[in-house]
């Protein structure tokens, strides 16, 4: 499983690192959706570093997406899908493997918007490690979940319209956690919350996602 | 064509929606006029007696079903085209049960918060579950090949359903102001009077039948459009080959 993982994810970031499509498209997209919230709260700063940590966790949501729909229109092409279902890879390690590939792909783009909520909002991190905790539990999450729907979609004609929707409501609680986590982090939530339960909430969430993925990748694969 | 159901069937069918219709009449009947206005409250304790039955039937009854069908489904030992219409089917009443909550709860909201959303823990969270509940349908519209789409949707709906704990705690986190337990807190009505008590008894029960009666009509659908589809395709078949005969 871990093997066909490794391939898997290595394929991904492999024709990632070549046609750079996240890098050039969806990476300048969520730097825009940042100054398009700086747009809409006006040029002052007050609400801006107010809302920081919510805007942040809504643009990794739309790039995340973004992500996933790139990472299916990959198999979409040339009968890939169904070779990846004739390689014997194990369905489990298909799925990790594509969900660290997504996961990769959005650390890098949460690593430019969190500069981008520092540079251009003007928020201060009062803890790095609230900060890096909830990144990483929130990727891992958003990226177990991104990979079921992507897969869920993918063999579906209406599959750009049908994604955003079926993905953003689940991932809901992601948002929720990330945001008052990161609130706590940078010290504009409400006084006495304490970023521990959203932090733990987050890695609940990627751990049941990344369980049900191993599980159900294998009955998944044939619906396409 | 024939009926999917035997004539014992139809009569016990017929026999539910005949209580259903009767029963929630009566809930009606004792909600708005033998029930005495609240204390507190006045006349608007009289959504009580259909909107905690309402969120009775789309929350845990519709859902449950949808879930456990569902698995039932993807469970190679249990599989059966049964499982996927009754999923189906309950999915489809729960998400007019979940939004009728949320309308009732807006029509109780206005008046007691003053506004017609609140973004309480509860409305949050039944909120987001309508939204997945209309994903499911959204997924069961795409045409393609039963099997396929029975796989789709039950994988859909597990996924959806693993959410519904999370975004529970999550919201209930995240907000807690629902006024609800006001309507039975002993505090504010201290002796909750016997009528009262027996409507919203019979409300609860009403609301299951009436769930169960329009689950039954939904799924005997689901069977009939299933058959149309099949038979359609083997019209065109058949057409298409006696041109070649000709």
């Amino acid at each position: 499983m871990w093997r066909d993982a490794l391939l898997v994810a290595g394929k991904d970031l492999r024709i990632e690192l070549r046609s750079r499509v996240v890098l050039n498209q969806v990476a300048p997209f969520a730097l825009v959706v940042l100054a398009l919230f700086a747009f809409a709260l006006g040029p002052n700063r007050a609400p801006m570093v107010q809302a920081a940590a919510g805007l942040f966790w809504v643009a990794v949501l739309f790039a995340c997406v973004l992500a996933v729909q790139r990472s299916f229109a990959l198999e979409a092409v040339d009968g890939t899908r169904d070779g990846l279902r004739l390689s014997g890879l194990d369905p489990a390690g298909i799925f990790l493997g594509k969900a660290a590939a997504i996961a990769v792909q959005l650390t890098v783009l949460e690593v430019l918007l969190a500069l981008g909520v520092v540079l251009f909002y003007g928020a201060h991190v009062h803890s790095y490690v609230a900060v890096l905790v909830a990144c990483a539990a929130g990727t891992a999450g958003l990226a177990a979940v991104g990979t079921l729907y992507g897969a869920l979609a993918a063999g579906v004609r209406v599959r750009e319209t049908l994604l955003p929707f079926l993905l953003l409501p689940v991932v809901a609680p992601v948002l929720l956690a990330g945001t008052r986590a990161w609130q706590v982090a940078l010290g504009t939530g409400p006084g006495g919350d304490a970023a521990d339960p959203w932090l733990r909430l987050m890695l609940v969430f990627a751990a049941v996602y990344l369980a049900v993925g191993v599980m159900i990748f294998g009955p998944l694969q044939e619906a396409a | 064509m024939t009926s999917p159901w035997s004539g014992r069937t139809i009569w016990i069918v017929r026999v539910l929606a005949l209580v259903s219709v009767l029963s929630v009449a009566a809930t009606v009947w004792l909600g708005l006029w033998v029930t005495p206005p609240d204390k507190v409250q006045g006349n608007l304790v009289r959504l009580v007696y259909v909107h905690p039955p309402m969120a009775w039937v789309a929350l845990y009854l519709a859902f449950g079903i949808a879930a456990v069908s569902s698995l039932l489904w993807l469970w190679s030992r249990t599989r059966s085209v049964f499982w996927d219409r009754l999923a189906a089917a309950a999915m489809e009443v729960g998400t007019v049960f979940t939004a009728l909550t949320l309308v009732t709860g807006a029509i109780w909201g206005r008046p007691t918060w003053g506004v017609w959303w609140a973004w309480d823990a509860r409305l949050t969270s039944t909120a987001l579950l309508l939204v997945l509940q209309l994903g499911y349908l959204a997924l069961r519209r795409i045409p393609g090949d039963p099997d396929v789409r029975a796989r789709r949707c039950a994988i859909g709906a597990v996924i959806a359903a693993v959410d519904v704990p999370i975004v529970h705690f999550s919201v209930n986190w995240w907000r807690t102001l629902h006024q609800g337990a006001t309507v039975l807190n002993t505090n504010l009505s201290p002796t909750i009077h016997g009528v009262m008590a027996w409507t919203l008894l019979l409300g609860f029960v009403s609301f299951t039948l009436a769930f169960a009666w329009m689950l039954t009509v939904r799924y005997r659908i689901q069977v009939l459009s299933d058959r149309i589809e099949g038979t359609d395709l083997e019209i065109a078949l058949r057409e298409r080959w006696s041109e070649g005969d000709e």
